[in-house]
């Protein structure tokens, strides 16, 4: 199964960037298909960064937020190999996961 | 013709492009499209295209392993910058869709009736088979020059239909490809309309598609796009893999031939 | 891209946040922040209602670098990048993107915690030109920047 989340987690200063693109039609509920069908709502509802399993943002996301969305933050520390984890979930329950190594 | 000179200029030129490729804008998304940086969902897209390629799929339960795209069975880097080209297995030129229904049917056992029946995603759709296959192909080519065969009778043949093609007023607008692309420096509304018959707006156009579409949230190709405008000019469908469709692409391939490919891009 | 600084606005902040239930909500294996979604702030439909629910219209700071294209492509995908001079400004714990016109103006909201810096990057639908908006919460003021975008039609449109 390919990737849902690409994950990119830098040394910047003092502080690590992360930088994070997620597979998801965030889908507003508010559009019609090609035959006149309202396309359901999927959309992310909320997101977690964590740094060694420690939570360094939360987010709560509407369906105002662009298909297959796109995140950046920075937290201070992080070392080269620490493991900075993304984890999604969506209002129908569906959830999405990745990791990568600080580097 | 086009100077086949202004090509070596014209590739070095695309060397520097960033992910957007439209070489010729004025400047007035300049800073929208750098807010992007480096971050083109189309990444997923190429992962579900190779996913596919070594997938078993159709009544043979078959890979596409097995599709020889030009260079030999199987060998996909460069496939797609060396396209449309003639295949003698098919006698036929074939641009990249319409080798890769040829793959399908053939090693995989589908049908021409299925694989037309939805090639390209329509509204509310996250994508199609052939949008990923194209969108990993054309990331197979990426760096490489474009370099359609003209060597082929059949191939010279092609281009000089897809010329044709591009010159020919029809529909109820009486608008052929060159009302828009026949020339340099027209826009409509805020976007710049390349010149398809120089071999500069030719490169720009053929070396960004397949691209992310960012107003649509998937994959197209140069085949959709092209079938999409034939859409907007109110012409007849242009039906993906037919000889027209082929036609054109050779046409502005080998226009832009010598230019490097840059795709899959990010597009509006 | 910074904010414009307007006459003083009431200091007061009620914090509706801090009044909601904090949830705590399980994701397999793992135990959220004790930060509860602002539903009914997403639920608004107007800018005045989300500010309502928040308790206060924010006050504009300096302090908030606001990133958003004069211009956008395409209204699906705009990029924003909100950043806060924590020295201007230290404490920022949530910070809001509001869209004007959406149907809906409250997009996203980030918890910032403590050792993570009050820097987002993301990319929201705008559905027409209008005032884009950057809440920061800290120590239990709200202060924003705003930057319009004109969200453009591309091509032969259709």
């Amino acid at each position: 199964m390919a990737s849902r989340i690409r994950i990119r987690a830098q040394l910047k200063g003092d502080a690590c960037e992360v930088k994070a693109l997620m597979r998801h039609p965030m889908e507003t509920g508010l559009r019609k298909d090609q035959l006149g069908e309202a396309i359901p709502a999927r959309f992310i509802t909320a997101v977690t960064v964590t740094h060694n399993d420690k939570i360094v943002l939360d987010a709560f996301w509407g369906a105002a937020v662009s298909a297959n969305p796109f995140l950046g933050m920075r937290f201070k520390g992080g070392s080269v190999g620490d493991v900075v984890k993304v984890s999604w979930l969506d209002n129908q329950g569906d959830t999405g996961e990745g990791e990568t190594q600080i580097r | 013709m086009i100077s086949r000179c202004a090509a070596m200029l014209s590739s070095l030129l695309l060397l520097l492009a960033p992910l957007w490729s439209w070489a010729q804008q004025d400047g007035i998304f300049d800073e929208y499209r750098a807010m992007f940086g480096d971050d083109n969902p189309a990444v997923f897209v190429i992962d579900e295209g190779e996913e596919l390629w070594f997938n078993e799929a159709g009544p043979k339960s078959m890979t596409l392993e097995g599709c020889d795209l030009g260079l030999g069975a199987g060998v996909v880097e460069g496939a797609y910058a060396q396209l449309p080209r003639y295949f003698a297995d098919t006698d036929r030129v074939q641009d990249i869709e319409s080798r890769l229904e040829h793959c399908m049917i053939e090693l995989q056992g589908k049908t021409r009736e299925e694989i037309h029946a939805k090639p390209y995603s329509l509204r509310g759709d996250l994508g199609t088979e052939m949008e990923a296959l194209v969108a990993w192909l054309a990331e197979q080519s990426r760096g490489l020059a474009i370099a359609p065969g003209q060597a082929h009778p059949s191939e010279r043949s092609s281009y000089e239909l897809g010329e044709q093609l591009f010159y020919f007023r029809a529909g109820p607008h009486d608008f052929s490809c060159a009302t828009c692309h026949g020339q340099s420096g027209k826009r409509i509304r805020l976007q710049s309309l390349p010149d398809l018959t120089a071999h500069e707006g030719a490169a720009d156009a053929y070396s960004s598609w397949p691209a992310y579409r960012i107003s649509q949230g998937i994959v197209r190709t140069m085949g959709w796009r092209m079938r999409d405008c034939f859409r907007q000019q109110r012409m007849p469908e242009l039906i993906m893999g037919s000889e027209a469709a082929v036609a054109l692409q050779t046409y502005l391939a080998v226009n832009a031939a010598g230019a490097t490919m840059a795709a899959p891009g990010l597009k509006r | 891209m910074s904010s414009r600084q307007s006459a003083g606005v009431s200091r007061r902040a009620v914090l509706h946040m801090g009044s909601l239930l904090a949830l705590v909500s399980a994701l397999p294996g793992r135990l959220w922040a004790s930060v509860a979604r602002p539903q009914s702030a997403f639920e608004a439909t107007a800018v005045e209602g989300v500010f309502a629910d928040l308790g206060v219209t924010p006050q504009r700071s300096d302090a908030i670098i606001f990133s958003v294209p004069d211009i956008a492509e395409n209204g699906a995908v705009v990029p924003v990048k909100i950043e806060v001079d924590d020295e201007m400004l230290p404490g920022v714990s949530k910070v809001y993107v509001i869209v004007e016109k959406n149907p809906n103006p409250l997009a996203a909201v980030f918890a910032i915690p403590e050792g993570t810096q009050p820097y987002v990057e993301t990319r929201v639908k705008v559905a027409q030109t209008c005032e884009l908006f950057a809440v920061a919460e800290a120590e239990g003021q709200l202060y924003m920047a705003s930057k319009e975008t004109k969200v453009t039609l591309g091509g032969c449109g259709g």
